[in-house]
């Protein structure tokens, strides 16, 4: 049985959902303008969502200290993000609006996620474009001028921007611009190269953390008025996924541990337009945009086992199949319908490329249509990228694709402050699980990180600080100095097992079981046969790891080891969480629940809430507590693409 | 769009197998700042022509562990070639031999089996070697955070489409905005300047209409601090354009240039202790 925790509120407003955001902002505390420099802010993580936070919490006037364990804040894998990022600007005269993102973001997200949040995302969506045109982000443009827009997977209106294929690197640039400004100005203190490897709470109030500095091997700790965690998703728990080889779950996992629940674990987004594996030693996935399926066409062999080469497949011995079974959105079905699509063709031996895990996307259709030089101008550095990999030339031949792990919409609980439940801890973007509820529309998760950092927290940090009256505390503190010998020690463990094994051997052995067993499709055998084997994975690691060198100097298999342990507990979690949520939904696709062709079947009236996991000590089952979700305004419908 | 005809002249032969091979590795090993470092031999690496170059060096530093030996530190994220992370120097070339590529999408097919690599860090004063083949580059923030930006503070911004931009002009601006900050650039100069990546980011700037208040200011204060990151001049050997992996035009420091003398005709607007143009 799983202990049932108290209920969580979040706090929303009541009331018009157009006006929620308004009177909350009218009804928010504020901090006098000279008082502000008396508090201050650390930010980890400096993707967009922390150093849009950074920069505009260092404008106001507040002391932030910002810390990422790349070299430079300019490197955060928000970077990778190609395809674009949306907003209500109707700008096409194509009949968008606040509403109808809010309503495709709702739907889009199999209704698990927060109502009053969404919107609040959709009003800010416009903000953003105004906010990263004026720090010089160079979108693509018309001839006229003005903005250009494409369209995305699961809209039926162009709202997406973009700067070619890097749309992630451009705001990412402009948000990193921002930041150094304030840092040029002495309003913000970086750590680059420094992670964050523990949360400190004192008197039930996170307060600081404990870093260590990757090049030196020193652990330290900053004391502040509040923590902001902006540390991205989890997808590497699967080894493999589109994610940079630093992300982890480190950050969110010690807050976690720290007191933080964890929601909605379970929901990971496979994104269907992946370059497939080429061996054992296959390092990480590379995603192609999703944009590419506004002129690609995914199809397999309508018989098994047909491994003529493409050219020689006649027209009608081709399955177009997302236009067969979704006519209505054809090749841009949001992303987990796209992805089981692919799965099934695959698994009824109708795959191509080596190994049989791949489908076509093809483009011969739009060259024809369009010419070369169109196809060349919107997609020519993804173009590029596929070849480089494949060593094949897409114009030439169909990209062969296949999904991979992408991203997560779970993370840490918050409210709609974006305050997790430990006070003084506030989590924004990927970190957190608040917007895309079980599936995240593409072009999406730009618009919330840049929403959460540049638009939501400078307001709710602010009601904090006027409506909680603290004491300061400094480093001194029993609490920092017992944090950090705790992470001493567990450096110091981590460092004396001396054993036989590596830490990838480790990382790759749990990827491989979470993608078979917690992948693409999940069922009630497999998540117990994880939730057996987990543990014994993670015994064997702190009995069998190998972590050469030493922690007083630059030490990768060190940072990396500290990451896979913190994965092997998490995964558990993970999985259990999965093994609970007995419905289909976005993301987190049970076996067991689905119609006779093959659609997600939800259950909203036993599971419409969001699950929010209490760590309760090592080797207890963690404590769920419930959000209860209300669709008061988008109605709880079956999706539908067809 | 000039300049940027991705061609394919520089595809390796497709009839080229998946048979395994086997490269003769020469590797940077520098235990730390103070260590004067030196060549390592690792001969007769097993790989497959379809790894990045990257997962090579990844199985090898599997092989040393399993050995008890410390693994070969590199620089590497999001190994898709957007996060400008990786920096190795392969057979004296950044990122080595395939134009517009960084080592992380670089594969093994571009090389041949048998083939000895030579493997450094990225060499410059500015620079400096923190372990074996990981570098420093503060220096490159440091001359961002000078004036490379629109002093813009968030909220109250005019809408998107107040300003139309002609295309053209946003195009070039994109084209210079790029640049991923590697540092190839300067590794691959022979003076060891940083010229192309801080023209790239005056020239992103200065083409849209966003960047013209600042123009001037933000050409004299990168500049300023790029000579005191110890960054040498550009004496038109055109490396950098040579290796960069996203191939930004040479084009940029000649704005770069332009920008700079203009301001310096009014270099007394300047406030002395201006500590940056914000």
């Amino acid at each position: 049985m799983i202990p049932v925790g108290s209920p969580l509120d979040g706090k929303c407003p009541s009331g018009p959902i157009e006006t929620r955001w308004e009177r909350c902002k009218a009804e928010l505390k504020l901090v006098n303008p000279a008082n502000k420099r008396k508090y201050k802010v650390i930010v980890v993580g400096t993707g967009l969502a922390g150093a849009s936070a950074a920069a505009t919490l260092a404008e106001l006037g507040y002391q932030v200290e910002a810390f990422c364990f790349q070299d430079s804040p300019r490197r955060a894998h928000s970077i990778a993000a190609q395809g674009g990022i949306n907003a209500a600007k109707n700008y096409q005269n194509d009949g968008d609006s606040v509403w109808r993102l809010f309503y495709d973001t709702v739907k889009g997200g199999d209704f698990r996620a927060r109502e009053s949040n969404v919107h609040r995302l959709a009003e800010c969506s416009r903000n953003i474009i105004d906010q990263c045109v004026a720090q010089g982000v160079p979108f693509a443009r018309e001839y006229g001028g003005l903005l250009d827009n494409r369209s995305f997977g699961g809209a039926q209106v162009s709202r997406t921007f973009y700067a070619r294929g890097q749309t992630g690197q451009q705001l990412l640039i402009g948000a990193y611009q921002a930041l150094a400004r304030m840092i040029g100005l002495g309003k913000v203190k970086m750590h680059p190269r420094t992670e964050m490897l523990d949360v400190v709470v004192v008197n039930g109030v996170a307060r600081g953390i404990v870093v260590r500095d990757l090049i030196s091997g020193k652990v330290s700790t900053h004391a502040a008025d509040a923590v902001v965690l902006a540390t991205g998703g989890y997808g590497p728990v699967f080894f493999l996924s589109t994610n940079a080889k630093g992300c982890n779950v480190t950050a969110t996992w010690r807050a976690h541990k720290k007191g933080a629940y964890f929601a909605n674990p379970c929901y990971t987004q496979i994104h269907p337009t992946c370059i497939p594996v080429s061996g054992d030693h296959q390092s990480k996935l590379t995603l192609m945009s999703e944009s590419l399926r506004n002129d690609g066409r995914i199809w397999v062999p309508k018989t098994k086992g047909d491994t003529r080469s493409p050219d020689q497949i006649p027209e009608d011995e081709r399955d177009y199949y997302l236009e067969r079974r979704y006519p209505s959105y054809g090749n841009l079905a949001p992303r987990d319908i796209a992805s089981r699509s692919a799965k099934y063709a695959c698994d009824e031996g109708r795959g191509v490329g080596p190994g049989g895990l791949g489908v076509y996307l093809d483009f011969a259709e739009a060259i024809q249509r369009l010419g070369e030089a169109t196809i060349r101008e919107r997609y020519g550095n993804l173009f590029d990228m596929y070849e480089r990999i494949t060593g094949e030339n897409p114009y030439a031949v169909p990209m062969r694709i296949y999904p991979a792990v992408h991203y997560t919409m779970g993370g840490l609980w918050v409210d709609y402050h974006l305050m997790s439940n430990l006070p003084g801890l506030f989590v924004l973007g990927e970190a957190n699980f608040s917007d895309h509820g079980a599936n995240r529309l593409g072009a999406s998760a730009l618009m919330q990180g840049l929403a959460d950092g540049y638009f939501v927290i400078p307001y709710t940090i602010g009601h904090f600080f006027a409506s909680t009256k603290q004491e300061k505390v400094s480093t001194d503190h029993p609490e920092f100095k017992k944090a950090e010998a705790e992470v001493t020690a567990r450096i110091h463990r981590l460092l004396a097992i001396n054993g036989k094994r590596t830490v990838d051997s480790f990382h790759k052995e749990l990827g491989k079981l979470m993608w078979d067993k917690v992948g693409m499709a999940r069922d009630r055998a497999g998540l117990q046969e994880t939730l057996r084997r987990i543990p014994a994975i993670r015994e064997e690691f702190w009995k069998n790891v190998f972590v050469p060198g030493s922690g007083a100097a630059l030490n990768q298999a060190l940072e990396k080891a500290g990451r896979v342990a913190d994965f092997l507990e998490f995964a558990e979690l993970l999985a259990a969480d999965a093994l609970h949520r007995e419905e289909s939904c976005g993301g987190h696709f049970r076996t067991e629940y689905q119609t006779e062709d093959g659609e997600a079947v939800r259950n909203d009236r036993d599971f419409c809430y969001v699950g929010a996991w209490e760590w309760s000590g090592d080797g207890k089952p963690a404590v769920l507590h419930k959000e209860a979700l209300n669709y008061e305004f988008v109605h709880l419908a079956t999706r539908s693409y067809k | 769009m000039s300049g940027h005809d991705h061609g394919h002249g520089h595809a390796p032969s497709h009839s080229a197998s998946h048979a395994p091979m086997r490269v003769n590795l020469h590797i940077w090993r520098q235990s730390g700042p103070c260590d004067s470092g030196r060549m390592v031999a690792y001969p007769n690496v097993a790989c497959s022509p379809d790894m990045s170059f990257l997962e090579m060096l990844d199985v090898l530093n599997e092989r040393l562990q399993e050995r008890g030996e410390e693994p070969i530190a590199f620089d590497s994220d999001c190994r898709e070639g957007i996060c400008g992370m990786c920096s190795l120097t392969v057979n004296g070339t950044p990122h080595g031999p395939r134009k517009g590529t960084t080592v992380c999408q670089l594969h093994m097919r571009s090389f041949n089996d048998g083939e000895e690599i030579f493997i450094e860090p990225w060499r410059a004063a500015a620079f400096p070697v923190q372990k074996d083949l990981v570098v420093d580059r503060g220096a490159f923030d440091r001359i961002i955070q000078a004036g490379g930006f629109v002093s813009v503070r968030t909220g109250g911004c005019p809408d998107g489409n107040a300003i139309p931009v002609p295309k053209e002009e946003a195009d070039q601006a994109m084209d210079a905005a790029a640049c991923i900050g590697c540092g190839a650039c300067v590794a691959a100069c022979p003076n060891a300047a940083a010229m192309l990546f801080v023209g790239a980011k005056i020239s992103h700037l200065r083409h849209l209409p966003q960047g013209q208040a600042e123009r001037k200011r933000r050409a004299q204060a990168m500049v300023d601090q790029m000579d005191q990151e110890g960054f040498g001049n550009c004496s038109n050997y055109l490396e950098c354009e040579a290796v960069c992996p996203k191939e930004i035009s040479v084009k940029v420091i000649a704005e770069m240039n332009r920008d700079y003398l203009s301001a310096s005709l009014t270099r007394e607007e300047r406030k002395a202790d201006a500590g940056g143009a914000g």
